[in-house]
């Protein structure tokens, strides 16, 4: 039994047995195989050797064209050991022989090859061992199937266990299938963590070497709540979780009783309490949940996992059937976000040395007039069907909002020319997640109908902070006077211009923050649907004129770690059912 | 140099020749892939032996476990239609010192 200790990034508890996914060092099984399933072995051999070819091939290509030929040349070499006679004869000879999987038997013989090559005392050779590695673990990889096509072979529910998880990796899985997933890397605010709270599956991340402490097949627990993970727990461990997740779900039940009750403070202060979405699965848990809207659709995942672009029509359909399931409330869609760490293989989008600094979100939009008037159109068309509001994402000046409104403008009067009904009045607001926008959020608050603060973004950007970075995780401080600051600024500026301004970010989901931001003066908050009975037991537990007071004091403090130690003693004083709630 | 001829088929035929490996780097380092890329040119199959063991002759596995090192003596062997041809491009390779 060993115990990991890594970041809890959507809660529950998971039990069961593990599959890796893509690990460094792969671990191969052997399985013996019957006689007539040689030939299948052998044809599955020869088309993963035919797939790592044409990689390769397309490696060089690239290389050779960005960097030059002489780095190519390595790749030669990789094409000869590939393609090398003996080496295939000797696997398909030993798969007729001793009748093993293709993989154990390949990985075999490659170990056979490198152990050999490192007797020999030859600087040259050490490095064809690297390429042996190398070309190796392509095959391999071939062989096993991409990670997405192990997600979707997987028949029985495992934990998924991984270095690192895309994000639309992490949109593929389902719930009845993975139970939960550790990985090495990754923060709270990844995108990967905040799919796995909206999908419900428990994990953790920033474990740095679980994929290494790991075999496929082992048992293993995922402590989503504490950010625990368990290698081969003994039968004791196992019981004491069971017990633990029968009082965990019995938590959620009693929060439940929440649903119908609206966020209402104990002076009759009414703040609005919305969930954040990203596929119209997701308008059901929003409900269930007891949100009164959805305060974030977030539209990446249209443009990722496939390789053509979504029409107009499809993103019609999508927004339609989301805005008519959540009527009257309204649903605020995000337009497209892409760049960052979310890319479409439809795009031919540039490896950038800065992607959060770059081209992305509202960026990419105003240069791709193309893609960004199709989910324009499709939106002010399923405007008609419910009650909805664009937001324009990361905007950090004022030209892009008048840019993106003339766009607007003439996806407007094209549908107009075409007799297609939309929301003439829709509202149109910007996210507030860039320092600059922040101050200048008096100018901005001039020109959209409403604020929404992403405060991921904001946190990362003001605070100089790569928010996937676990080395500097301990610097991502929501309760920094910079982001207090900003808030207040942000609020202040808003109501100034008579327009609302909600929050989005992960910050607005976590009780103990919820307090302060209520007491800031935000008018909505919108977190992943998961948190929202949380935070609507928060809000009908305080007062706001107690919460402002705790909010002013926060204001005043120098450091971020003594406003969460007085938030902290204040809560204790008065609120600590929310304090329990935020811990637990 | 020995030359044998196949007597059942006039155009098969098996030839083989003695090397010394004198370039510096040897045979089973970066002139493996020269001579593996020399040898796939031809239909014929190309052997090499060094003391006891022998090897496909384009095989960089091969060639790279036979660790001929400089000054090593070989023995190269090609049975095939186009045997002479690839026997000449080998002296050849062997004469530039694999571009050394």
């Amino acid at each position: 039994m060993k115990e990991l200790n890594g970041i809890a990034v959507s809660p529950g508890v998971a039990i069961g047995k593990v599959l890796i996914l893509h690990a460094e060092d792969l671990i191969i099984r052997k399985r013996p195989i019957s006689d007539s399933k040689v030939p299948n072995e052998i044809a599955r051999f020869e088309d993963a050797l035919t797939k790592t070819r044409a990689e390769l091939l397309s490696i060089r290509k690239q290389i050779a064209r960005d960097i030059g030929r002489d780095h190519s040349d390595i790749f030669n070499a990789h094409l000869l050991i590939l393609e090398d006679r003996t080496l295939i004869e000797e696997v398909i000879s030993k798969l007729k022989s001793e009748k093993n999987n293709v993989e154990y038997i390949f990985s075999d013989i490659l170990q056979k090859y490198t152990i050999a090559f490192s007797h020999i005392n030859d600087e040259y050779l050490k490095e064809r061992t690297a390429d042996i590695k190398d070309v190796g673990k392509r095959v391999l990889a071939n062989l096993l199937g991409s990670p997405r096509e192990m997600l979707n072979k997987i028949e029985e529910p495992v934990v998924v266990i991984a270095h690192d998880l895309s994000p639309s990796e992490t949109a593929m899985m389902r719930k009845d299938k993975i139970m939960g997933f550790a990985t090495d890397i990754g923060g709270p605010t990844s995108h990967t963590a905040i799919m796995a709270r909206s999908l419900e599956i428990p994990a953790v991340v920033g474990l740095e070497a679980i994929s290494k402490e790991v075999v496929n097949g082992g048992t293993i627990i995922v402590d989503g709540n504490h950010g625990v993970v368990i290698v081969d727990p003994d039968d004791k461990t196992i019981q004491q979780y069971h017990t633990e997740e029968e009082k965990f779900v019995a938590f959620v039940h009693e929060l439940d009783k929440l649903k119908d009750v609206p966020a209402i403070t104990t002076d009759n202060v009414k703040i609005k309490l919305a969930a954040n979405i990203e596929s119209a699965l997701e308008v059901k848990s929003v409900i269930s949940h007891g949100a009164e809207g959805i305060g974030l659709y977030r539209t990446e995942y249209f443009y990722m996992n496939r390789s053509d672009l979504p029409s107009e029509e499809e993103q019609y359909m999508a927004y339609r059937q989301v805005g008519e399931e959540i009527k009257p409330n309204y649903v605020i869609v995000r337009t497209l976000d892409l760049g960052g760490d979310k890319f479409s293989s439809a795009l031919d989008m540039p490896q950038e040395m800065n992607p959060f600094l770059g081209w992305r979100a509202i960026r990419f939009c105003l240069a791709r007039v193309d893609i960004f008037k199709t989910q324009l159109r499709a939106i002010l068309r399923a405007s008609s069907y419910g009650n909805f509001k664009i937001m324009y994402p990361m905007v950090s000046t004022l030209s892009e909002v008048r840019q993106a409104n003339k766009i607007v403008e003439s996806a407007k009067q094209e549908l107009r020319n075409e007799g297609i009904p939309f929301d003439e009045n829709i509202d149109i607001g910007a996210m507030i997640e860039t320092p600059s926008a922040a101050v200048t959020s008096d100018l901005l608050a001039r020109e959209v109908s409403f604020f929404s603060i992403g405060t991921n973004d904001l946190i990362q950007y003001s605070l100089a902070v790569d928010r996937i970075n676990e080395k500097i995780a301990y610097l991502y401080e929501p309760t920094h006077p910079a982001i207090l600051r900003f808030l207040h600024q942000i609020i202040e500026n808003a109501h100034k211009s008579k327009i609302t301004v909600s929050m989005c970010g992960e910050m607005g989901g976590n009780p103990l923050l919820a307090v302060l931001i209520v007491g800031l003066g935000i008018d909505e908050i919108s977190t992943s649907p998961f948190l929202v009975p949380k935070v609507k037991k928060t809000i009908v537990s305080i007062s706001y004129e107690k919460a402002s007071l705790i909010a002013r004091e926060c204001l005043r403090f120098s450091t971020g770690e003594e406003v969460k130690r007085y938030l902290n003693k204040q809560l204790r004083l008065y609120f600590p059912e929310i304090l329990e709630m935020s811990e637990g | 140099m020995k030359h044998k001829s196949n007597s059942h088929e006039s155009s098969v035929q098996t030839i083989s020749k003695k090397f010394v490996v004198k370039n510096k780097l040897g045979l089973h380092a970066r002139p493996a892939a020269i001579f593996v890329e020399n040898a796939n040119r031809f239909e014929s199959d190309i052997f090499v032996r060094k003391g006891d063991k022998r090897i496909n002759g384009k095989s960089i596995m091969g060639l790279m476990m036979l660790a001929a090192g400089c000054g090593a003596k070989i023995l190269i062997e090609i049975e095939g239609r186009d045997a002479q041809e690839a026997m000449k491009q080998i002296e050849k390779i062997f004469a530039n010192n694999f571009n050394e």
